[in-house]
C-alpha cells in the first residue's frame, strides 16, 4: 500500500496542487503586487510604491467600516453561537419530528446572500413603512437588520456542527456524572461544553471570518446607506475599486490590509479556543 | 518505467482538462472560426435597447459573416462591468465612455478613429470626443430630458402646459394638485425613487442644472472646484419633487425606476422627470396625452430655457484588440451609421426592427439620420425650433461615480428629514466632494 502511494503520488497531488497554484497562489501574489501599482485593468499596471496604502488609510470611511464590521462581528459571533448551541441542545433531546426541525433550520443557508438580502429588505421595509422610516435611512436599523439576516442564514449551519459535536460525546461520561450527583447545569458546563470545544472552535472561526468577509448581504440589504454608515469592510473595498478613476490600486491595497486583518483575527481566535480543547 | 510514463500521462490529462475548463470560452468565442474577418464584441450601455442590439448583431452576422457579440451591462453598472471585461483576454472591441471624465480613465484604450467611415458620417465635429488631436469617441445618440407630463391629467386639474413657464408656475401647479389630491385622484410628481435603478435621475440629471447655470455664470465648461452657486435652486426643485409626489418622502429610498414608470402609466401622477429614451416605457399613455416641460429651477430668465440636450454615449474602439477585430469593429460602426436597416432600427420606434419589434427611437448625429417617430424626440426638436436654449449636458464633467453616489445618499437622507443640517450634507457632498474627487482623479 505504502509503496503504491510512493509510486502514484503525482496522480493525487499534482492536479490539486496545480489548481491551488492557478486558482489561489498566483492570483494572490499578483494581487499583492497590484496593491503597489496604479492600474485600470490588471494588464497595464504601473508600480507606484506604497502610495496606495497611504491613500487607503487617509479614507475615513475605511476606518469607519472597520469599526462597524468589528462591532458586527462581535454581536453576530455571540448571537449566532449561543442560539445555534441552544437549538442544537433542544434538537438532540427526544422530541417528535426533530429531523424536520433540523432541516427547516438548516434551509436558509441554502439561499444565496444577494437574494436573501433583497427578500429581507422587502420584509423589513414592509414593517418599517408603518413606522414611517426605512432600512436605508437609519444605521441602527441597518445594523440590526444585518444581524438578523446573517443570524437567520447561519444559525442553522452552526446548529448542524453543534449537533454533530453533541452526538459525539460518549454517553458514559454523562452517565458517570449523573451517578456522581451532578445536576443538569453542572453537566452542561462541566461535561458537555468542555467536550464540545472542537465544534466551538470551528463555529467561532466560521462566524468571525464570515462576518468580516460579509459582502453580498451587505450590498443587497443596505448598500452601505445611509452615508456609508452601514458599509462593511468588503463593500468599502468594492466601492473604492469601482468608485473613481485611478483608485483601483487603493482598493487593492485595502484588500491586502483586509486579508492581513482577517488572517490575524482568525489565527488569534484559533489559538484561544484550541487551548481549551480537551482530549477524550 | 512504462508505469511511470502512464502516471505522468494521466496526470497531464487531468491538468489539461482543468485548464480546458477555464479556457474553454476562448475557443467558443469564434475567433478561429471567422478567421481573418475578426469579430466584434460590443459592451452595450443601454439596458432598454438590449433586445434591439441583439437583433442587429444577428442581422449583421447573417449579412457579412462577422461574428458580433453584444453584452449589456445592468443599469448603473457599466463602469464596473467594463473594468472587469477589459481585464479579460476576450475583451470588448467596442465600448462606450460617457464624456471627458469617462475618457480620462479609458484614453489609453481608445483607438484613433479619425480615419474611419463612421467619423466622416458625423454631421458636426462637436459630436466626436477628442483627446488632443486624436478622435477617441463617436457620439451616436443625441438625447433630451425634462419633465414629461400627462396633458390629460393636467387639464383635469384645470391647467395646461402653457400655464407653466417658470419655477414659480410649476410650484404653484404642483402644490395646487397636492392640495386637491383626494378630489383629483392623482398627484403632481411620480416618486423620486432613490433606489439604484432610479437615483441617477436626480443625483446626475437633476444635478446637471445647478452645474449648468454655474458654468454659464462663470463662462466655463469644466472645473476642478465647484462653488455651488445654484444649490438653493437645486434644493427648491428637490423639495418640490419629494413633497408633491405619490410617495411619502421617507419611503423614497426603496422606490425604483419601475415604480415611477408604473405610477405614470397608471395615471397616478402628472409629472415624471426623464428623457427621450423613456418613450417606449410610457407610450401607452397615448401620444396625444404626452408633453415635456423644461426643468425649471428658479433662475432668472429661465422662461427661455429648453430641455436638457446632449449625449453621454460615445462609441470607442479598443486599441488593445487584434488588428482584425479593430477592422471588423470599425466596419460594424460604419454599417450602423449608413445601412438602411440598421438606421431604421436605431432611429425608428414602433415596428422598426425587421422582426417587427420596436426600434430604439434614437436621434443620431449621422448624416443619414432618419426622421424619428419618437414623440419625445420631436417635442425636443420643437423646443429648439421655438428658439429655446437647450441646456447642455454638463454632468459628463462630474468628477467621479463616487461623487454622484455621495450626492445621492445625501439627497436620500435629506428627503427623509428635510432640515437645514441635512441639506448641509448635500452641499458638502456637492462642493467639497467635487474638490476631493477631482483631486483624487487627477493624480
Amino acid at each position: 500500500m505504502e509503496k503504491a502511494v510512493k509510486k502514484y503520488w503525482p496522480i493525487f497531488l499534482v492536479p490539486t496542487m496545480a489548481a491551488f497554484l492557478i486558482g489561489f497562489i498566483i492570483p494572490f501574489i499578483e494581487g499583492i503586487y497590484l496593491s503597489f501599482c496604479k492600474f485600470t485593468t490588471i494588464k497595464d499596471a504601473k508600480f507606484v510604491g506604497i502610495q496606495n496604502y497611504i491613500e487607503a488609510f487617509k479614507d475615513s470611511n475605511f476606518i469607519g467600516s472597520f469599526k462597524f464590521t468589528t462591532l458586527f462581528a462581535i454581536v453576530s459571533l455571540v448571537l449566532i453561537n449561543v442560539l445555534a448551541f441552544l437549538i442544537a441542545l433542544a434538537l438532540t433531546q427526544n422530541i417528535k419530528g426533530k429531523n424536520i426541525f433540523r432541516t427547516v433550520f438548516f434551509m436558509p443557508n441554502l439561499i444565496g446572500g444577494i437574494v436573501l438580502g433583497y427578500v429581507w429588505q422587502l420584509i423589513f421595509d414592509g414593517i418599517f413603512v408603518k413606522f414611517d422610516t426605512a432600512l436605508k435611512l437609519n444605521e441602527t436599523l441597518g445594523f440590526w437588520g444585518l444581524v438578523i439576516l446573517v443570524g437567520w442564514q447561519q444559525i442553522g449551519y452552526m446548529m448542524i456542527v453543534y449537533i454533530a459535536g453533541l452526538q459525539a460525546i460518549p454517553g458514559d461520561i454523562q452517565e458517570a456524572a449523573m451517578i456522581d450527583g451532578a445536576n443538569r447545569m453542572q453537566r452542561l458546563f462541566k461535561i458537555t461544553i468542555p467536550n464540545m470545544m472542537p465544534s466551538i472552535t470551528i463555529c467561532t472561526f466560521l462566524t468571525i471570518t464570515n462576518s468580516f468577509k460579509l459582502f453580498d448581504q451587505n450590498l443587497a440589504l443596505t448598500g452601505g446607506e445611509p452615508l456609508h454608515k452601514t458599509e462593511m469592510f468588503a463593500l468599502n473595498i468594492y466601492n473604492t475599486f469601482y468608485g473613481r478613476v485611478g483608485a483601483e490600486g487603493v482598493g487593492q491595497a485595502k484588500a491586502v490590509v483586509f486579508f492581513i486583518i482577517v488572517v490575524g483575527i482568525g489565527l488569534l481566535q484559533l489559538k484561544l479556543t484550541r487551548d481549551k480543547e480537551v482530549q477524550q | 518505467m512504462k508505469k511511470k510514463l502512464a502516471v505522468l500521462g494521466l496526470t497531464a490529462t487531468m491538468v489539461m482538462s482543468l485548464c480546458a475548463g477555464c479556457g474553454g470560452k476562448e475557443t467558443s468565442g469564434g475567433k478561429d472560426a471567422s478567421g481573418d474577418k475578426g469579430s466584434v464584441y460590443y459592451l452595450n450601455f443601454k439596458p432598454e435597447a438590449d433586445a434591439q442590439w441583439q437583433e442587429l448583431a444577428k442581422i449583421y452576422e447573417e449579412e457579412t459573416g462577422v461574428e458580433v457579440t453584444v453584452v449589456t451591462a445592468a443599469s448603473g453598472q457599466y463602469e464596473t462591468t467594463l473594468k472587469s471585461e477589459m481585464g479579460k483576454s476576450e475583451c470588448p472591441t467596442m465600448f462606450q465612455v460617457n464624456g471627458p471624465v469617462g475618457l480620462a480613465s479609458w484614453k489609453d484604450y481608445c483607438a484613433d478613429l479619425s480615419d474611419t467611415e463612421v467619423y466622416k458620417q458625423l454631421t458636426s465635429e462637436d459630436f466626436a470626443l477628442k483627446d488632443g488631436d486624436k478622435v477617441a469617441g463617436i457620439g451616436y445618440v443625441i438625447e433630451s430630458y425634462g419633465i414629461i407630463c400627462n396633458k390629460k391629467l393636467l387639464t383635469e386639474a384645470g391647467y395646461s402646459m402653457d400655464d407653466i413657464k417658470n419655477f414659480a408656475d410649476l410650484k404653484h401647479v404642483s402644490e395646487d394638485i397636492t392640495a386637491r389630491r383626494d378630489e383629483l385622484g392623482f398627484d403632481a410628481f411620480t416618486s423620486a425613487g432613490m433606489d439604484g435603478s432610479s437615483d441617477w435621475r436626480f443625483k446626475t440629471h437633476l444635478a446637471n442644472l445647478p452645474v449648468y447655470y454655474e458654468y454659464q455664470a462663470d463662462g466655463i465648461n469644466n472645473t476642478k472646484a465647484i462653488k455651488g452657486t445654484y444649490l438653493d435652486n437645486y434644493r427648491q426643485i428637490w423639495d418640490l419633487y419629494i413633497n408633491n409626489s405619490t410617495t411619502d418622502p421617507k419611503q423614497l429610498s426603496v422606490k425604483t425606476g419601475d415604480d415611477a414608470v408604473a405610477e405614470f402609466v397608471a395615471e397616478k401622477a402628472v409629472f415624471y422627470q426623464n428623457g427621450t429614451w423613456a418613450y417606449s416605457d410610457i407610450s401607452s399613455v397615448g401620444d396625444e396625452n404626452l408633453g415635456m416641460l423644461p426643468i425649471y429651477i428658479g433662475v432668472d430668465g429661465e422662461e427661455n430655457q429648453g430641455l436638457c440636450t446632449g449625449t453621454e454615449n460615445y462609441w470607442c474602439v479598443n486599441n488593445k484588440a487584434s488588428e482584425a477585430d479593430i477592422k471588423a469593429t470599425e466596419d460594424f460602426m460604419a454599417w450602423l451609421a449608413t445601412d438602411d436597416t440598421a438606421l431604421k432600427a436605431i432611429c425608428g420606434s414602433q415596428g422598426a426592427m425587421p422582426s417587427g419589434a420596436d426600434g430604439m427611437g434614437f436621434v443620431t448625429p449621422f448624416k443619414k439620420n432618419l426622421e424619428s417617430d419618437n414623440l419625445l424626440v420631436n417635442i425636443a426638436s420643437q423646443y429648439v425650433a421655438d428658439g429655446k436654449t437647450p441646456v447642455s449636458w454638463n454632468f459628463t464633467t462630474m468628477p467621479s461615480e463616487t461623487w454622484k453616489n455621495e450626492v445621492g445618499s445625501a439627497l436620500t437622507v435629506y428627503a427623509s428629514d428635510q432640515t437645514d443640517a441635512n441639506w448641509d450634507l448635500v452641499k458638502k457632498a456637492f462642493v467639497e466632494g467635487w474638490a476631493t474627487e477631482s483631486q483624487a482623479a487627477g493624480n
